[in-house]
């Protein structure tokens, strides 16, 4: 196949990439979250909010601060899409429904960034700039405060409980990291072509005699902070799609790369915090391995396009951009679902049937692969919670983690945390199929149309944001009802996690020695994988039979 | 067998089962599948519907065999229970009396069953002890064969390390007076008795965190399970409640939550067949935790006597010259020292002339001498401590050589005792021949042992009274990691306090009443039955045999129960796999025959596939019902390699098993006709 040269390098490019940047980036975050020292930007910062620096957080403190600082997001979002005609630069947009602008306002909130709306006919400027593109920001660095919770809570012994200053973090995640990253990216961004504008809407001639209205943008600097916080929510409709927001092959690497930056650089920053920089390549062996995997199986199957439609076209082109390809499509699709982003640059809809079984399985898995910023680190390490209660028995003590025990309570935590996504998933699929309201979207029916509602869900469950298309979501009840997961789906998580750092950091550490479980060697490597596989497939592969299995094997 | 079977019949009842939520899901399903089996019967549905009720049967077999092999020991512990008459020392003689001899105070006869702690008795040979309690005055012989087993009988007395006494023990001769120790009901027969039956079982700390895990794991298939109703109802699948239901119990952790609680019980047995009884379940759990032993040199470490080793002969006299002198001069001498220098000069071949001649006259040990030996016509032996043989030496006019002087402080430094042996012939100056190294003989194998408990990460610190240098010599030989010389009981206490600062878990035995503080604090503290009720109550293990090399045992054994524990969940586990391969396609079939490609095992009809995984689901709980109770097989090693060990076996073997194994079934119940 003369395309695959072309592929394997792409990816090789990428890997190499990756490899010179993310442990910099994990030095550097893990001294951002634990060094001693403000800036001067932040403590003005804090002085104006009104909120101690200095003041280590016990956990229920900090997870209040989570949800309230959460919980203003959302109001403001709100009210922003309800009151947008009224706000400068709308462009003449109209205000949003309420049951439209509540999903929005927890969209954003959550890092979904599901859009129902197409960006460009729905909102304005300002709009986008200051309610979302903020959202962007913030939304990503709370995911990364509540993972830095965790590893600290692990680092720390008899601590009472505290496991850092919430605003502390979520500034320095904002300031330090986010913010820096994302002017770099936005000039790279616009250097490869991506508009930056504010110009009126222009009006075009096309070829065939009519005329359209092509609205720019500040595009590169919303496209940015979307890719690097894993937000994934697109100026365009097309989203990465769009020419203006990815022109080219180059951009759409450097998108890819954006994606998985942080994710990857939080397992690492992982180890650091924890003093034992071995555990953290650990969890980002198990990163690797998965997102390495869902990679190969996803170029896999849309170069070698199965199923009898591609087969008869002679490439799965449908639904791809021609200046990406297969291998771009599916590079991009493996990245942005393997994090929660939920950008797209193909639509997953028009994916080969095994193609799109890896993206949903991606998203199934919770996000770890590597995940959300932050919440992959914090779900993978969830699911470390879980291998080390098995293997740890297996080793003839009851279960410690990094000189942690998993006692009743921590165990109560983590198994609320293994059942809330999946419950959050399976019964809002069960519920969308099973009444009209939600069978009233379907493009398809049968296995396909199953697989699209289940996507919807699983994506808003997940906090992914992709959407696999084919289904009319931007109805009230599916507005409401992707948007309670959403809501379940990042903040049950959360408070689980919170809970779980402060028993660690309660604990005292105990001293690891040759009858303790090593947590940072290739049999753990090979057991974390293994559970979060087994974990996912248990909970889903019935439905998934049902759905897109049914349908590759046709 | 049929005990077993009532009893698992009657744990079958919900109410019993609400400890056990998973057979509680069982045993919901099978009543489910009860009533649609009524509705619509077929020969499919009552065999399915059978079979999930010999699963729940099945489930709480597995507790009933537990705790069926506790209730011969509990039966044979019953009869020291019987009432016998106690006679009493009236309370009021007592305060009057002292100083005057207890045993001759006017007594009162009472029953046994009505005596509270603090009572005094008096027991009499051939009499059976009323209650536990402390030997306050004499001695006697006591026969404990019904509690330990052991058919000697022991020596109890008052003061000292050896006063504690349990009820229903039979005196054997001599009078003592007994304080009693425990009010009725509470005595140390009563909590074997509970302890072997496991009736006053709780579930560990760990056994709640797994059954966490377990329960979720049921909630997650039972929401599958609930809402694969409507994504079948859309598929074109009518659902079945029969195949759903069906479907929940092969994927719920049966197999584990079946055997959990014979898991521990039978641990809790493994402890006491070899005679040590805990006294909770958190105790057997905390065993496997250990990461510090605390270990006494004297009988777990050393034969606990100094024994002869070595022959040095100095001023040309020969080995065999020395080696004479020596076995005649301790022929009499009936001390273990004495004894082991002439089983050493034995085995050596030496001197094998050992008749004493007519007019021989022993000198003993006193403590003004420091020297024993023998007196022959003309011909006088003595061995002893090097100052005191040097002052006998140097009073008959001989004199000392510096080479002994060397070979004293060389035995010295190495933590061994010098004796020192000399002979006067006629009344000429006394010489010295030869020099014997006593030491402290380090038991065989323990090094071993000690090599084994390192592998585990475990830290073995050695305890004795000894000093500083003959404690290291003897830690250096014994291989074990540290020790405390000199150690009083405050030193043991504060050792142990340190180490559990640290974060780690420290196990040790003790016996007396000045142990009894520290077997507080340690978190595995296993007293010695000889002990005191005081070192008794503080521990939470007791040894029945009083072998303090039992505390390796034991941690063992804790860990073998946390790796079955832990085996046996990720065989459960791993076991859904391939039931889902099985009942799967059998389900979706119909609407979609491109899933039979997922009929790996190529079974022959879906009615077959889902009994066969259902029959699998059941028959393998009763075949791992002896893994349970024996535990699973278990060497010491490094936790990596225990690690990769059992999930090769457990793991693997759990994803393996089931497909061997359904697929067996499958070409059986196919045979049948009408499924």
């Amino acid at each position: 196949m003369s395309s695959t040269l072309p592929a394997l390098l792409q990816v090789a490019a990428l890997g190499l990439l990756l490899a010179l940047t993310v442990p910099p980036l994990a030095r550097y975050l893990a001294h951002v979250y634990s060094s001693p020292r403000h800036l001067a930007g932040e403590r003005l910062v804090y002085r104006l909010a009104g909120v101690d620096p200095g003041a280590d957080q016990h956990w229920r403190t900090y997870l209040t601060s989570v949800l309230g600082f959460s919980l203003v997001g959302v109001l403001a979002l709100y009210a922003f899409g309800r009151l947008q005609q009224h706000l400068p630069l709308s462009l003449g947009m109209s205000a949003l429904p309420a049951d439209g602008a509540f999903n929005t306002a927890v969209s954003f909130v959550t890092n979904t960034n599901w859009q129902w709306y197409s960006g460009e006919a729905a909102l304005g400027h300002l709009m986008q700039m200051s309610g979302l593109t903020v959202q962007n920001f913030v939304s990503a660095a709370v995911g990364m405060a509540v993972a830095v919770a965790l590893a600290r809570g692990l680092a720390r012994t008899s601590a009472e409980g505290r496991v850092g200053n919430f605003w502390v973090d979520l500034v320095r995640g904002v300031v330090r990291v986010l913010l820096p990253i994302s002017v770099v990216g936005a000039v790279v961004l616009v250097a490869l072509g991506v508009v930056q504008n504010f110009d009126a809407p222009h009006l075009v001639g096309t070829l065939a005699d009519g005329s359209q209205s092509l609205t720019g943008g500040p595009v590169a600097s919303q496209e940015v902070i979307k890719e690097l916080g894993t937000n994934g929510g697109g100026f365009y409709n097309a989203n990465s799609a769009h020419p203006f927001e990815n022109p080219n092959a180059l951009s759409n690497l450097f998108e890819i790369y954006l994606i998985l930056l942080v994710p990857l650089a939080m397992a690492l920053a992982f180890g650091r915090i924890v003093g034992d920089r071995r555990q953290g390549r650990a969890v980002l062996a198990v990163m690797s391995i998965l997102l390495v995997a869902s990679i190969g199986l996803l170029t896999w199957a849309e170069m070698a396009a199965p199923g009898s439609a591609p087969g008869a076209a002679g490439a799965a082109m449908e639904g791809k951009e021609v200046r990406f390809g297969e291998a771009g499509s599916a590079l991009f699709a493996a990245a942005t679902t393997g994090t929660s982003t939920g950008a797209v640059n193909a639509m997953h809809d028009s994916l080969t049937a095994p193609g799109g079984l890896v993206t949903l399985f991606n998203m199934l898995l919770g996000e770890i692969a590597p995940g959300g910023v932050g919440s992959g680190l914090y779900g993978m390490l969830m699911l470390a919670a879980v291998t080390v209660f098995l293997s740890g028995l297996m080793v003839g003590r009851t279960p410690e983690w990094l000189g942690k025990k998993i006692g009743q309570r921590e165990m109560t935590l983590v198994a609320l945390y293994v059942l809330a996504t999946p419950a959050v998933v399976l019964v809002g699929a069960a519920l969308a199929i099973s009444l009209d309201a939600g069978l009233a979207g379907q493009q398809e029916s049968g296995p396909h149309g199953l697989s699209e509602v289940l996507y919807a869900v699983a994506s808003a469950g997940n906090n992914n944001g992709s959407a696999f298309a084919g289904l009319m979501t931007g109805t009230p009840f599916y507005n409401t009802l992707l948007g309670l997961c959403m809501l379940a789906g990042r903040f049950l998580p959360i408070v689980f996690v919170l809970a779980l750092a402060g028993r660690f950091a309660t604990q005292q550490r105990v001293p690891s020695g040759a009858g303790t479980l090593p947590t940072h060697k290739p049999l753990f490597v090979v057991l974390l994988t293994g559970v979060a596989l087994v974990v996912v497939g248990l909970t889903f592969v019935p439905v998934l039979a049902l759905a897109p299995i049914a349908e590759a094997l046709q | 067998m049929t005990i077993p079977f009532r009893l698992a019949l009657i744990k079958m009842s919900p109410r019993q089962l609400l400890d056990n939520p998973v057979l509680l899901v069982v045993e919901v399903g099978a009543a489910v599948t009860t009533v649609a089996t009524v509705l619509d019967p077929s020969l499919f549905a009552v065999s399915i519907t059978g079979w999930l009720w010999l699963t729940v049967l099945f489930g709480t077999l597995a507790e009933a065999v537990a705790e069926g092999r506790g209730k011969a020991q509990a039966a044979s512990l019953r009869q020291l229970q019987q009432t016998t008459t106690a006679r009493r020392i009236t309370a009021s003689a007592e305060r009057a009396a002292r100083p005057v001899a207890l045993a001759t105070l006017p007594v009162e006869e009472v029953p046994s069953g009505s005596l509270r702690a603090g009572d005094v008795v008096v027991v009499e040979a051939g009499e059976r002890i009323p209650g536990d309690g402390d030997v306050i005055e004499g001695v006697a012989t006591v026969d404990e064969s019904a509690v330990t087993g052991e058919s000697a009988p022991v020596i109890r007395e008052s003061g000292g390390d050896r006063c504690a006494v349990t009820g229903g023990t039979v005196v054997l001769s001599d009078r003592i007076v007994v304080r009693i120790t425990s009010d009725p009901g509470q005595s140390f027969v009563d909590r074997m008795i509970a302890l072997v039956e496991g009736s006053e079982r709780q579930k560990t700390p760990n056994e709640v965190a797994l059954n966490i895990l377990l329960v979720t794991l049921t909630a997650v298939f039972v929401l599958v399970v609930a809402t694969l109703w409507p994504f079948m109802d859309y598929s074109g699948i009518e659902p079945s409640v029969l195949v759903l239901v069906a479907l929940l119990v092969c994927l719920i952790p049966t197999t584990i939550g079946a055997l959990l609680s014979a898991i521990g019980i039978a641990g809790m047995d493994r402890l006491v067949r070899r005679n040590v009884l805990a006294m909770s379940g958190r105790a057997v759990e905390a065993a496997g935790d250990v990461d510090v032993l605390l270990l006494d040199k004297t009988g777990t470490i050393t034969y606990g006597n100094r024994q002869a080793a070595e022959l040095f002969p100095v001023d040309g006299v020969t080995l065999d010259a020395l080696a004479r002198a020596a076995q005649l001069s301790s022929l009499a001498d009936e001390t273990p020292e004495g004894r082991s220098i002439v089983d050493l000069v034995h085995t050596r071949g030496l001197a094998q002339d050992t008749t004493v001649r007519a007019g021989a006259e022993l000198v003993d040990f006193t403590a003004m001498t420091r020297m024993s030996g023998i007196d022959l016509p003309g011909h006088r032996i003595r061995k002893g401590a090097g100052s005191a043989v040097a002052a006998w030496v140097d009073n008959t006019g001989g004199r000392m050589l510096d080479e002994l002087d060397e070979i004293v402080a060389g035995i010295s430094s190495s933590g061994g005792t010098p004796l020192v042996v000399a002979e006067q012939v006629a009344d000429r100056p006394a010489r010295v021949l030869g020099v014997v190294h006593l030491k402290d003989v380090v038991k065989e194998g323990i090094r071993e042992r000690f090599d084994e408990m390192r592998a585990m990460g475990i830290r073995t610190v050695m305890i004795t009274g000894d000093n500083a240098l003959t404690a290291r010599a003897i830690a250096e030989e014994a291989g074990v990691d540290d020790y405390l010389a000199e150690a009083t009981p405050e030193d043991k206490m504060a050792l142990i306090r340190k180490e559990q600062e640290g974060g780690r878990l420290v196990a040790m035995c003790g016996d007396g009443t000045n142990d009894a503080p520290a077997l507080a604090q340690a978190d595995v503290g296993v007293a010695m039955n000889t002990g005191t009720s005081a070192a008794k109550e503080a521990g939470n293990m007791v040894d029945l045999d009083s072998d303090p090399t039992k505390l390796i045992d034991v941690v063992e054994i804790g860990k073998q129960l946390l790796i079955t524990r832990g085996a046996l969940t990720t065989f459960s586990v791993a076991n859904d796999i391939a039931k889902y391969f099985a009942i799967l396609p059998a389900m979706f079939v119909v609407a979609f025959p491109q899933l039979d490609t997922l009929n790996l095992m190529g079974l022959s009809s879906p009615e077959s596939a889902i009994l066969s995984a259902v029959v699998f689901n059941a028959l393998v709980i009763v075949a791992l019902i002896p893994l349970a109770l024996r535990g699973v097989a278990y060497r010491p090693a490094a936790a990596e390699v225990l690690l990769r060990h059992n999930i090769l076996v457990y793991g693997v073997g759990g994803l393996v098993a089931p497909f061997l194994g359904i697929k067996l079934l499958d070409l059986v119940i196919s045979l049948l006709p009408g499924i």
